[in-house]
């Protein structure tokens, strides 16, 4: 029998030790010791996502797939098997269903283009719904614009969950797509993905589900999940930026035409016709970011060596510690305070706009973000015109709970 | 940095109590100002009579340094000439901008706002009301911004 890891699946998680792997966080900032609680736009990076591309970069760069030297061969290995890491990470089918983009972003609007562009018109429906980050929003607008289908929005409560019963009202037989976030960015909430693929493949709608939030946060099996599409974001899963994968079953994958048209992404070409290559490379056209993508094999290695569930229980309870905390303060409301969320809080505070707020506690080296979070409607909807939002990850600790508690006295001492 | 020196108390104190942070019901000009990154969105009324800001208000929501520099506009151009609020605009966009190291005399209180000069991040927020104040006596349509 083989020992377990120190930390896997435990339970266990020592955040304050974690944080040693990440040198950004060894920093003072106005000369106070960083404390960074802004991970939901972007996490920081271990050592070890640092060092695989600083070795790929010194060692095994040339561009992939396409010589027989040996440098070339080296790097295309190193690429696929960042793949394969995403592939099992996530339980996909096979990595033909992994393709890489530049972010969720792009891998939104890949389907967008690809898939709806090429069959959705007048009468469809897509269905989001209104807690989206506006990377799950636009796109749907312009194909609706492009095609002539209908964009429909599910409605949220005030406590910033789904309402479920008017959801599953607005799929019918129209519903050609339910594109939702898996967590919401702004309010925290998990959202009950499974029922929704449910309800949608009851009526044949394809999902996407927009996981840039969960996958820093939670295991995340596609297959259990039986989504259709899942995107997300290399940077906020402690991997680097312009990287990032979309998901897709590969008999869907494989009836959708490419999107983008150059190299890597063809079999044959003439003058006057190309035929193209099988997947994924039928959708990554021109030459990938391959030192990006080896980054991000490293991030899964990671998570995978820590555990998606060690780390979902230990940010539990990091999320209760500071919804406590962050009571003690007068003044101060939460938005969103969802039954199954995540460790974002994101908050207003009587007296002190978010910008205000957000300057103050960064003087006493406090992180977090302030705005409207690419939420608009969220904001709207909470009739806020932006909010503070603390977001914790596996490096953070109490300790840099009691310090922002601490930086949001002290706004309102110099505010209130 | 000293926080201090951002807010400073004539911005604490046109933060906490803004002047003529109403609507003009009989303005000549009004514009709207918006700042997208941070959702500040206010509108500034002008009441011109011939050539002087015989009344000036503004309404909205924005931050500390936002609503302060809103209130101390006001009370800056009220009974000014429209040449003399344009060139306190230049001024003041030179003051934020930081293309002056000093701020001019002239200024007087407004001084105050030159703070934000070390926050580059805030700069928009205290410049957000001159850029609106701009659009109204140029009887812009569009929303002003900051950029
Ligand atoms: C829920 C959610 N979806 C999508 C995105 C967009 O990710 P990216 O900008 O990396 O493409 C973000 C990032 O802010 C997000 O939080």
């Amino acid at each position: 029998m083989s020992v377990p890891q120190q930390q896997r699946g435990t339970g266990q998680l020592d955040a304050a030790r974690l944080r040693q792997d990440f040198p950004a966080l060894q920093q003072q900032i106005h000369g106070k010791a960083l404390v960074y609680l802004d991970s939901a736009a972007s996490a920081q990076r271990p050592a070890a996502v640092l060092d695989a591309m600083d070795h790929y970069y010194r060692h095994d760069h040339a561009n992939v797939h396409r010589g027989v030297h040996t440098l070339s061969q080296r790097a295309t290995e190193r690429y696929e098997n960042a793949r394969q890491k995403i592939c099992r990470y996530i339980n996909a089918g096979s990595t033909a269903e992994i393709i890489f983009t530049r972010g969720t972003t792009e891998a939104i609007n890949l389907v967008a283009q690809s898939l709806g562009r090429n069959s959705f018109g007048p009468g469809d429906e897509i269905l989001i719904t209104r807690m989206e980050h506006h990377s799950n929003i636009v796109p749907w607008q312009l194909l609706c614009q492009q095609t002539g289908a209908t964009l429909r929005v599910a409605p949220i409560d005030h406590h910033g969950q789904l309402k479920m019963d008017e959801l599953r009202a607005l799929i019918n037989e129209q519903t050609r797509l339910v594109a939702v976030g898996h967590i919401s960015n702004a309010l925290g909430t998990i959202n009950p993905v499974k029922d929704i693929v449910e309800a949608a493949h009851a009526v044949n709608a394809v999902v996407l589900v927009d996981g840039a939030q969960a996958m820093p946060h939670m295991s995340v099996d596609v297959r259990a999940l039986d989504c259709d599409f899942y995107a997300f974001s290399g940077h906020k899963m402690f991997g680097p930026t312009g990287i990032g994968v979309l998901y897709g079953r590969e008999a869907l994958l494989e009836q959708m035409p490419p999107w983008q048209g150059g190299g890597e992404m063809i079999r044959e070409v003439t003058m006057e016709h190309s035929s193209f290559a099988d997947l994924p490379a039928k959708f990554e056209a021109g030459t990938p970011a391959i030192a990006e993508a080896v980054g991000l094999g490293a991030a899964i290695d990671y998570l995978a060596e820590i555990g998606p569930e060690t780390i979902a229980a230990y940010e539990a309870e990091l999320l209760s510690y500071a919804t406590a905390r962050l009571g003690e303060i007068e003044g101060l409301e939460i938005v969103g305070d969802a039954e199954h969320k995540a460790s974002v809080i994101s908050f207003t505070l009587a007296g002190a706009h978010p910008h205000d707020i957000g300057t103050i506690v960064d003087n006493e080296g406090v992180a977090i973000r302030t705005g409207h979070h690419c939420a608009m409607p969220v904001m709207d909807f909470f009739n806020v015109p932006a909010t503070a939002r603390a977001s914790m990850a596996l490096y953070n600790t109490t300790a840099d709970i009691d310090a922002l508690v601490d930086a949001l006295k002290k706004v309102r001492e110099v505010l209130c | 940095m000293d926080l201090a020196d951002l807010y400073r108390d004539v911005i604490l104190d046109h933060n906490r109590s803004p002047r003529n942070f109403q609507r003009l019901d009989n303005a000549t000009h009004r514009a709207q100002g918006f700042n997208p990154l941070c959702g500040d969105k206010l509108t500034v009324y002008l009441k011109m009579d011939g050539d002087t800001v015989a009344d000036v208000a503004f309404e909205g929501s924005g931050c500390a340094i936002s609503v302060a520099s809103s209130s101390l506009m006001t009370e800056a151009v009220k009974g000014k000439s429209e040449k003399q609020a344009r060139a306190l605009f230049a001024n003041m966009h030179d003051l934020l901008s930081g293309s002056e190291d000093q701020a001019p005399q002239s200024l007087g209180k407004l001084a105050a706002l030159g703070g934000v000069r070390q926050y580059p991040s805030r700069v928009k927020c205290a410049s957000l009301a001159w850029h609106a104040l701009l659009a109204a006596l140029d009887d812009q349509q569009e929303p002003a911004r900051t950029e």
